[in-house]
């Protein structure tokens, strides 16, 4: 049983593409798991959290759960409802109700339609607005709720600055009065100066729409920000889910730990005097994930166990789990 | 005596939209075996300044307009292009953002390696193969002897930078340039690489540029830094010092608006207001004045020059003596 304030289960969610090979007859020769068996929950109004490095199947866990990409195993519900085997048009309604903000403000929006076009799209898609007055006053609204100033809705997406276009592209994600925002690396790809802007911008809105999300990025320091709580990931899997303050109080998985070493705190008194903990090596090929636990190959603390055994997700209370045999007894 | 000079370096670009003077006025020095941090975001002409130094300037549409750049004794802009090729890759090394793009694709990674030792030395292919080898060990490349026989898209991006860097360390350069070493790699990978940059830089006394837009890097490995808005350095000095008393409005507003690991979380960011400025459409006044809490109507009208602050800090703001507030306090909220 969930708590009526779940917004979204998934549970042991797999996506798994397949490589194929021969040039005549494609054969199947295996498989990329980039989402390996992953299970949480969202509650109403939170942030979590998805970080980990490139492979680690955090974009393709936010696909997923949006039905973008086909779901190979797994259960997906949303506020109460089992989507995972949904189609495209059963989708529809859903996708009214959960939306994403990608990463890379100047390729998401299409570069021929203005601001008002680009925004008010979705209104016309799932026929929203009853008619142009209604339209035109439901546009300049959500350019008023991301900051942006109602002449500027007859301008085109390479009028604008970065952190302007990520604005017109929460607008148009806002459009339809979404339950569930996936922010995919919302802010990596803005200049350090407009990052702050946005990620307030999230903030605001999560507080006055009562707004759920969640946020994918690579930096450890945004995400602990905006996050409520926080799933690290790796190669596929969860391996450690924990409310913010006691993740990076008491990081317990050694790739958390081994994340949070790895960013430098802007502060030279600070640097000179923290222990300097770097890990070797790099992530794995997601086709030949390594046998037992995944992280081992560049675990500091392995033991003979990890080589062969796949450590489960285990409950630590207090809302953390953990998947790592150091916590085995 | 320092090992490089740039005195008042300015490079313009010439647009459709007019000249755009992409670094203006630049200087610093540089002493052997110190790693300066070069600051900026988009357009603040880190890279440009970097590139001006090694003459990678692609002219036209770019020009070095004035200015010098000492290194060794000898102002690199004087030299002929024969002089100037000799020094990149052997005195100089430079190290890119994207390792794929300026590795070729079609030769092994040796044979790249040990490319400059063989032009630059005159040493004998074979011993420079050899010499290939040691400098991957060097870079903590495992399986040194066959990875020289690798190709460039056989590694992963972590490994293709440590080659980038085999590749720098190659003739002893007294000075690499790396223009965002890590950008495209992964957390613990770019905290491998730096490390390592920063190690073998140090074993070999060579000093380092370092251009980046992430203060942590800087606050981990730089002894110096310039930070750059708008196509000058706004503020220079010891990275302890301007970390500690920042003296310009831009500085300070970038250290507030970012997120700390080592802060209370959950508090508001304090954002720098409006974007980074067009470098076709500067304000006659200070760059940073449209942005800046601070700005009077001087700000607007008169340009700022970089002078001395403190002991060895220098500060562009007409305000700077009244700026010395430590960032702890939050300022600005």
């Amino acid at each position: 049983m969930s708590a009526p304030d779940t917004v979204l289960e998934v549970k042991d969610l797999k996506v798994h593409f397949p490589v194929l090979a021969g040039a005549v007859v494609r054969r199947q020769v295996g498989s990329v798991k980039a989402v390996d068996g992953v299970s949480f929950d969202v509650r109403r109004g939170e942030t979590l959290g998805l970080v980990g490095e490139s492979g680690c199947g955090k974009s393709t866990t936010g696909l997923a759960i949006l039905k973008m990409i086909d779901i190979t195993s797994g259960e997906v519900k949303f506020e109460g409802e089992n989507i995972s085997s949904y189609d495209r048009s059963r989708m529809r309604p859903i996708r009214r109700r959960m939306q994403m903000v990608y990463q890379d403000p100047f390729g998401s929006l299409n570069p021929r339609m203005k601001v008002s076009e680009i925004v008010g799209e979705p209104l016309e898609v799932h026929g929203m607005a009853s008619d142009r007055a209604a339209y035109d006053a439901r546009v300049a609204s959500l350019l008023d709720m991301v900051g942006l100033l109602p002449d500027m809705a007859d301008r085109y997406p390479h009028e604008f600055s970065g952190g302007q276009r990520q604005r017109i592209g929460i607008a148009r994600a806002l459009a339809l009065d979404p339950a569930l925002i996936i922010c995919d690396e919302p802010v990596s790809a803005l200049d350090v100066s407009i990052q702050a802007q946005v990620v307030n911008l999230f903030q605001e809105l999560q507080e006055r729409l009562g707004l759920t999300y969640i946020f994918i990025a690579h930096d450890l320091a945004v995400v602990r920000h905006i996050s409520h709580r926080i799933a690290v990931m790796y190669l596929g899997r969860i391996v450690e889910i924990a409310p913010r303050g006691e993740l990076y109080a008491k990081p317990l998985h050694p790739y958390t730990q081994a994340l949070l070493a790895a960013i430098p705190i802007p502060d030279p008194e600070v640097e000179a005097s923290r222990p300097q903990q770097i890990i070797t090596g790099e992530v794995p090929s997601a086709m030949r994930p390594p046998p037992g636990c995944r992280f081992h190959t560049r675990c500091p603390k392995v033991m003979e166990v990890c080589r062969s055994v796949d450590p489960s997700m285990r409950d630590r209370g207090g809302g953390r789990a953990v998947a790592c045999h150091l916590y085995d007894t | 005596m320092s090992l490089l000079s740039v005195r008042g370096l300015s490079t313009e670009f010439r647009t459709e939209r007019g000249v755009v003077k992409a670094v203006d006025d630049v200087s610093f020095d540089l002493a052997a075996g110190e790693t300066l941090a070069i600051v900026g975001e988009s357009g603040s002409g880190k890279s440009v300044t970097a590139m001006s130094i090694l003459r990678l300037i692609p002219d036209p549409p770019g020009k070095i307009s004035a200015g010098e750049v000492v290194f060794d004794g000898r102002d690199l802009l004087k030299l002929s292009d024969e002089e100037i090729r000799a020094i990149r890759g052997d005195r100089i090394a430079m190290i890119f953002q994207e390792p794929m793009s300026s590795l070729n694709p079609s030769l092994t990674v040796g044979l790249q390696i040990a490319e400059p030792i063989n032009l630059h030395r005159k040493t004998p292919w074979a011993a420079a193969m050899d010499m290939a080898v040691e400098l991957l060990e060097r870079v903590r490349m495992s399986d040194a002897r066959s990875r020289v026989k690798a190709y460039p898209h056989q590694f992963s991006g972590g490994m293709r930078q440590r080659a980038m860097i085999a590749m720098a360390l190659a003739c002893q350069p007294q000075l690499i340039i790396a223009d965002e070493p890590t950008t495209a790699l992964d957390v613990t990978v770019q905290a491998q690489i730096l490390a390592l940059l920063k190690e073998v830089t140090r074993a070999a006394n060579s000093a380092l540029i370092l251009i980046t837009h992430d203060l942590g890097v800087v606050a981990r490995y730089a002894d110096r830094v310039c930070v750059m808005y708008g196509g000058r350095i706004v503020e220079a000095g010891p990275a302890r010092e301007i970390y500690a008393r920042p003296r310009h409005p831009y500085t300070i507003g970038l250290m507030a608006s970012v997120p700390r690991l080592d802060q209370e979380a959950g508090s508001r960011l304090v954002p720098i207001e409006g974007s980074p400025p067009n470098l076709a459409n500067l304000p006659p006044g200070c760059a940073f004045a449209p942005r800046c809490r601070r700005a009077v109507d001087i700000c607007r009208s008169e340009r700022p020059p970089l002078v001395k602050s403190a002991p060895d800090h220098l500060s562009a703001c007409h305000f700077h003596a009244q700026l010395s507030a430590p960032v702890g306090s939050h300022v600005g909220t």
